[in-house]
């Protein structure tokens, strides 16, 4: 009886969440305005009730997709019976309702854990921040049971079987990249929530931003994992070996990743300096609603991709909505407070204050050029101007200068001091780096490739122009310490992760740049027993097949494959499938990952008489775009482990109520 | 001037400069960037430009795909039941490419009135027909009635061949 009741019972537990969402949204602010201690108190436990019932009825759902229970029409459209078990974990999220439940989950999640973890905030700042998380919460929990209820039953023709998740979703890629994307997305709501709870109360000092930068760092960590998932699903799944298509709904991942790059410098200066204030406080109101445009762009269905379930439109409505409050709102407080909170603080023009200025104009710059490519079909298309299409060459000719100009201040940045330092101290400390990052990635396309390349050579020194002043600076700073290994152990947990960010930056350069200029492709026909020769490695078609899956069909193919005359030899196995359920083709590629070059094989259409179309290619250095971003993510990590961030809290419990004022500490 | 209002004015400056350069470098690369989307009954009547890349999109016609035999060419009609546009390439066709669904090209038309596709994309769309290209039929003076039986109708005969093609296995 109760398990029948199961989608009943995960829908209840919704509604009673949007319950406590909206005293959290009401009752902790009114009682930070009011200063009465009992109303700002309610915020934490509404926190924490809410995640356990949006909690419960996650499980509610996912348990009818386990259950197969096919009289819920979110089921019955997106699972089927054969599907093996994990898929029809991962399903839940598959599908426009249920990815947006998982949002609100981790929203939830994101809410509950800063009411666990701010046991050393003042009472009417967590107040404030968990008043505002509710609102947001509150939005997203309306969305879902005003427009897309993921609970709703089929229940006069119960579905024999279901329609099965769409093919391309049917992979380990998909099981994780969705909940580290969202991870990303949804954390940035907590960084804007502090930064409206201090315009509310008028309190914006280095305190603020030790609270506020770990959940940053922590939520933009999860992004870039994300966005890299993302690309690495795209490179083996979709069959055709490219890793980025400047498609809008890669952008919309890509843009609050920019601003939030952004906002975690800005924020650096703030804590450091006490400047800036006003512009971090923008910087995390812009995030926060590039994520929800994010969200409005790939949930309301104007554009067209794998991610684009809801063709509803009163859906996209509904997000445009919460995104126009949003922003309205919270652009308002900012115009009436944020001159209460700024602060006028000199520097001088070379100085790492300046630099990190201009790395965040860049930023911004960067963030709106894609904007505009994104959003400039869709605006006028709304017109009625024509149907237009952006293509991958606006946003490279755009990009990759944009990113020269950051790398060539990314390696003034960590040499440099706060407040002010004199040009030829700069000058003296670098001129090492240069010299040697330039003949280096000068001469590095002829010793690699054969012949000279312009962008190769850019690239490369751009990445070595990143690395080698930082590893200067840390011989610098090593110096004076009695062993090299004793010095790199005393280094602050937080300068290694920005020399862990920085040196991902490089390593994604390295790799994008080669493997754009050196990626070998070769579409051809082949037929058992013939051979292609691809960058010095021999591939040779030696069996057709075909097989059956748990829920498909397969065509297989075997290739042999050797490098040069004497090589180790081995095979790949590249399929082509068609899921039964949805008759759709899929093409499943076999890959030979390596760390400096990957070899791609994948079957592309059968072309009759016993032949097939095939894609080889040879990609080197590809799993350096990943490893880059992965070494990003643990730079931003290793950042929040900083002891600083624990030593406040300490002193927090020996002084309540002190107002710190802004450190002045010349390190990072 | 004082050391603070200089660093204001180099402040302002750099803005101005960057925002200088970003403006330009935007505007060039969106003219040079933009491709303009057309379907058969438009390009039929002369309003796509000459080799220059464009998108064309509509339906593969059915029974109009023809593969060379010893290479990987490959030509297809895309029509929107009114007109009919001829494509040609050279490559590996997307997975959901199929006689009688949605199809996007980007290519330029040649001067023979063919057009040579650099980049095939196919999409699933359950209405058989892309909206692009309906309200492009509907600008030109045909009411939906007069495409939409025809393209139901070859939707349904698919749909039962492709039913058929998968019961075989």
């Amino acid at each position: 009886m109760l398990i029948k009741m199961i989608p009943e019972i995960g829908h209840f537990a919704l509604i009673i969440a949007l319950l406590l969402a909206a005293v959290q949204a009401v009752v902790p602010l009114a009682g930070a305005a009011t200063r009465r201690p009992l109303w700002m108190a309610y915020g934490r436990p509404m926190a924490m009730g809410q995640f356990l019932f949006v909690l419960i009825a996650y499980a509610c759902l996912t348990a009818s997709y386990m259950l197969d229970d096919f009289s819920v029409a979110n089921v019955a459209n997106n699972s089927n019976s054969l599907l093996p078990w994990y898929y029809k974990f991962s399903a839940v999220w598959g599908n426009h309702e249920g990815s947006v439940l998982l949002w609100s989950l981790m929203l939830a999640g994101w809410a509950c854990a800063v009411a666990v973890f701010s046991r050393d905030l003042p009472r009417d700042m967590v107040a404030r921040v968990l008043g505002i998380l509710g609102m947001v919460c509150m939005g997203f929990l309306l969305f879902i049971l005003v427009t897309s209820n993921p609970f709703e039953r089929l229940l006069l023709n119960i579905p024999q079987d279901g329609a099965d998740l769409n093919p391309l979703l049917q992979d380990f890629g998909l099981v994780v990249h969705p909940p580290m994307l969202y991870m990303g997305y949804v954390g940035f709501s907590v960084v804007f929530a502090f930064a409206i709870a201090a315009l509310l109360g008028g309190r914006l000092d280095a305190a603020w931003t030790r609270w506020a930068r770990p959940w940053t760092n922590l939520a933009w960590a999860f992004l870039t994992v994300g966005i890299a998932l993302g690309s690495w699903w795209a490179y083996y799944e979709l069959g055709w070996g490219g890793w980025w298509f400047w498609d809008p709904v890669e952008n919309a991942s890509l843009l609050p990743w920019l601003s939030g790059t952004a906002l975690i410098h800005s924020l650096a200066v703030t804590e450091k300096r006490g400047s800036f204030k006003s512009w971090t406080v923008l910087l995390a109101i812009t995030t926060f609603s590039l994520s929800l445009m994010g969200t409005f762009l790939v949930r309301s269905g104007v554009l067209t991709s794998v991610h684009a379930f809801a063709n509803d439109p009163a859906r996209g409505f509904f997000i445009l909505v919460l995104l126009a409050i949003t922003v309205a709102l919270s652009l308002l407080i900012f115009a009436l407070r944020a001159p209460r909170v700024s602060q006028n603080v000199g520097f001088s023009w070379l100085s790492r204050d300046a630099l990190l200025l201009i790395n965040n104009i860049l930023l911004v710059i960067m963030t709106v050029t894609v904007l505009l490519g994104t959003i400039y079909p869709l605006i006028l298309d709304s017109l009625g101007l024509g149907k237009i299409s952006v293509g991958p060459p606006y946003f490279n000719s755009l990009f990759v200068p944009l990113t020269v100009i950051m790398c060539v201040f990314m390696g003034l940045g960590p040499s440099s001091r706060w407040k002010r330092m004199s040009a030829s101290a700069l000058a003296r400390k670098l001129w090492m780096s240069g010299v040697a990052a330039l003949a280096i990635g000068i001469l590095a396309p002829l010793v690699y490739g054969g012949s000279w390349n312009l962008w190769v050579s850019l690239g490369i020194v751009s990445a070595l122009w990143i690395v080698l002043p930082m590893l200067r600076d840390m011989f610098d700073k090593t110096r004076n310490a009695s062993s090299f290994f004793g010095g790199l152990r005393k280094l602050s947990l937080a300068y290694w992760g920005m020399v862990l960010g920085h040196l991902g930056v490089a390593v994604t350069i390295i790799g994008v740049t080669v493997v754009s200029n050196y990626t070998i492709e070769r579409n051809v026909r082949m037929t058992p027993g013939e051979t292609v020769e691809v960058a010095g490695y021999q591939f040779t078609m030696t069996k057709l097949g075909s097989r059956r899956g748990p829920n498909f069909l397969a065509d297989t193919s075997t290739l042999q494959v050797q490098r040069g005359e004497n090589g180790r030899s081995f095979t790949m196995n590249p399929e082509k499938r068609l899921y039964i359920a949805t008759g759709m083709p899929m093409t499943q590629v076999a890959l030979r990952p390596g760390l400096f070059r990957d070899l791609y094989v994948a079957m592309g259409e059968d072309l009759g008489d016993g032949s097939w179309a095939m894609r080889v290619q040879y990609k080197p250095f590809v799993r350096w775009l990943w490893l880059g971003a992965l070494l990003m993510a643990s730079g931003g990590i290793m950042a929040i482990a900083d002891k600083r961030y624990r030593r406040l809290a300490g002193r927090r419990e020996t002084q309540p109520g002190q107002i710190q004022t802004p450190s002045r500490e010349a390190t990072a | 001037m004082t050391p603070k209002r200089k660093q204001k004015l180099f402040i302002v400056l750099g803005l101005v400069s960057l925002a200088a350069i970003a403006i330009g470098l935007t505007l060039y690369a969106l003219r040079a960037n933009i491709n303009l989307f057309f379907s058969p009954v438009q390009i039929a009547a002369g309003s796509a430009p000459m080799e220059r890349q464009i998108r064309a999109g509509g339906m593969v016609k059915e029974g109009s795909v023809s593969r060379n035999k010893e290479s990987l060419e490959v030509e297809f009609k895309v029509t929107d039941y009114v007109d009919d546009l001829e494509v040609y390439y050279s490559g590996i066709l997307p997975d959901l490419f199929r006689e009688g669904q949605g199809v996007v090209v980007v290519g330029e038309l040649q001067s023979d009135g063919r057009l040579r596709a650099d980049q095939v994309l196919a999409r699933h769309d359950e209405n058989y027909m892309p909206p692009e290209v309906a309200q492009a039929l509907e600008e030109a003076g045909y009411s939906p009635a007069d495409y939409q039986a025809k393209a139901a109708e070859v939707g349904k005969r698919l749909k039962a061949q492709g039913n058929a093609e998968t019961s075989q296995y």
